[in-house]
């Protein structure tokens, strides 16, 4: 066999490769789409979901979601962002940077489960606190954590070093550098990294089950006062999300009318996360043309 | 001008003393007691082929070389009588007073005025009024304003190489520096952009000391007045420019600015 029939047997190999890639992909996603679109309506998308009859909706649950993945952000990104200029910038090559690392590796590749039942050791026997919002997005802010650290401390470390050796040659210190010079710079791949980590947190299950649990209290949404329990904003209340929900009705759902309800909410995350990453990239791009633009 | 006062003789004043600076870079010994002597008002250019150490040599001036991890020096590098290797030097009051520009434009991804306010600012100038001086002073002082007056505000990447590296220096003496360290300021330029920056370094040198490390030896001759010669770390001969290209004292340095080897 001469290079170059081996070159064209390579090439087509890997055309295939990627073509079964792609079709696998399509394929599910066209799947979840085709059977979930005719179920979404406003409706929906509004109601509270119901335990016996059929025609509930997922509303509470997509309202939970949101809240939690907003609450996880809140936690994660302040911690991600210091953990990551730690790991970037501060650390000294050495035995106790290495064990750090290897501790944020073993964090990002534990099994969400995991997180799960530590999740309910910590944050709801511990506490006391029970099945609860807060729960949860700690438990989350656990299985984020180590991802946001990763994003922040790579988006620094790719920021040009003439950028910085340009800034502590003019006698700023190195705070200010990283303030001023390195983090407006690193900001639009930090701002991606934090968007596609929320898709992988607003589709997380696992670590929920045992931590913000598989009910939700009868909500009222007129009532914004955060420490009621019937508001949507209490966070000791216990909150089962739109993925969570979609294994509930599938295991143990004693509604009809299961199949709808799951296919919609499955379409609804698929949609939510291809949102969030549309949107990253979207703002990521956005942001990086304001910062750098030339015109 | 014009007046017969008699010059007084001129009392050459000295910047930087440097004595036995040794520097490694793990174990490996990078410069080799090199004692130097950078005089005020002049250019001086260093050079030597590469790898010989001369970038080595700039960045401990101001002390970025201690960015370098396994970095060790010995020795003494005096400026304004204090050795920067014993006393505890304030690093941001250091790099006020020598200013550096790097071989490759590293304007910041901000405005033109941002660029040049950004070392003054946070040195504490806080009056706009003030610092739109200083914006316009620096400018002008590396003939950029004509340039950019009528677009401070747009984004400093949008300059032309040379524009960037001319914008580089202003943002260096903003700050009001005694010296100026160029790192190669113009390997990356074209001959025009090359030219203005030399014309420039001759004007500067007026109000500021200027070490240049160069590779290209025509640069050094038609712009410095003294040129060092390095090689493997150490320093050949230092001298007044012309003779080191005219008549210089050892072989090696003969060698290499006749282009025989470098």
């Amino acid at each position: 066999m001469n290079s170059k029939v081996a070159d064209r047997i390579a090439t087509t190999i890997f055309y295939l490769i990627a073509a079964t890639i792609v079709t696998v992909l399509v394929g599910l996603l066209g799947y979840i789409l085709f059977h979930g679109f005719s179920k979404l309506n406003i409706d929906f998308l509004t109601s509270p979901s119901s335990s016996f009859r059929a025609g509930g909706g997922i509303g509470n649950q997509l309202f939970n979601s949101f809240y939690i993945l907003f609450l996880t952000m809140v936690f994660t990104v302040p911690l991600g962002l210091g953990g990551g200029i730690y790991m970037a910038e501060y650390a000294r090559p050495g035995r106790l940077t290495n064990a750090i690392r290897t501790c944020i590796e073993v964090l990002a590749s534990l099994p969400s489960i995991v997180i799960g039942m530590f999740g309910l050791l910590m944050f709801v026997n511990l506490t006391g606190w029970g099945y609860s919002i807060l729960g949860g997005a700690l438990a989350l802010t656990v299985f984020n954590l180590p991802v946001m650290v990763r994003v922040c401390e790579d988006a620094l470390r790719t920021v040009a070093r003439d950028q910085k050796e340009a800034s502590l040659a003019l006698g700023i210190t190195h705070w200010h550098t990283i303030k001023t010079v390195l983090l407006p710079a690193a900001f639009p791949s930090i701002l991606t990294g934090a968007i596609l980590a929320s898709g992988r947190v607003f589709g997380e299950a696992a670590a929920l089950l045992f931590t913000a649990g598989l009910t939700t209290p009868t909500l009222d949404f007129s009532n914004w006062n955060p420490f009621d329990s019937t508001s949507p904003l209490n966070i000791f209340r216990p909150a089962e999300t739109l993925a969570v929900h979609i294994w509930a009705v599938n295991t143990q759902g004693l509604i009809p009318d299961v199949r709808e309800v799951a296919d919609g909410s499955s379409a609804v995350l698929i949609i939510s996360v291809l949102l969030f990453n549309l949107l990253a990239r979207w703002i990521g791009s956005v942001v990086h043309k304001k910062i750098t633009a030339s015109k | 001008m014009g007046q017969a006062i008699a010059t007084p003789p001129a009392v050459e004043k000295s910047v930087f003393d440097i004595k036995n600076l040794n520097l490694w870079y793990g174990k490996n010994l990078a410069l080799k007691d090199i004692d130097f002597t950078i005089y005020n008002n002049e250019i001086t250019a260093i050079i030597g082929p590469s790898g010989c150490g001369k970038s080595t040599f700039i960045k401990t001036l101001n002390l970025m070389i201690q960015n370098i991890p396994g970095v060790r020096m010995s020795g003494e590098i005096n400026y304004e009588h204090t050795n920067l290797l014993n006393d505890r030097v304030d690093l941001v009051d250091l790099r006020k007073k020598v200013g550096m520009v790097f071989q490759k434009a590293n304007p910041f991804p901000k405005s033109i005025y941002e660029n040049v306010a950004y070392g003054p600012k946070i040195h504490g100038v806080k009056k706009k009024g003030k610092l739109d001086e200083i914006v316009e002073r620096s400018l002008r002082d590396v003939f950029l304003w004509d340039e950019v007056k009528d677009r401070l505000n747009t984004s400093a990447l949008g300059l032309s190489g040379g524009q960037q590296q001319r914008l580089c220096i202003a943002r260096a003496i903003a700050t009001k520096p005694d010296v100026i360290l160029m790192d190669e300021p113009t390997s990356a330029l074209d001959p025009i952009s090359t030219i203005k920056i030399e014309e420039l370094a001759l004007e500067l040198k007026k109000n500021y000391s200027i070490v240049m490390v160069t590779h290209n030896m025509q640069q050094a001759a038609r712009v410095s007045d003294r040129t060092a010669f390095f090689l493997m770390g150490e320093l050949i001969e230092y001298d007044q420019t012309s003779k080191i290209f005219s008549a210089p004292s050892d072989k090696r340095t003969e060698d290499y600015v006749t282009g025989r080897f470098g």
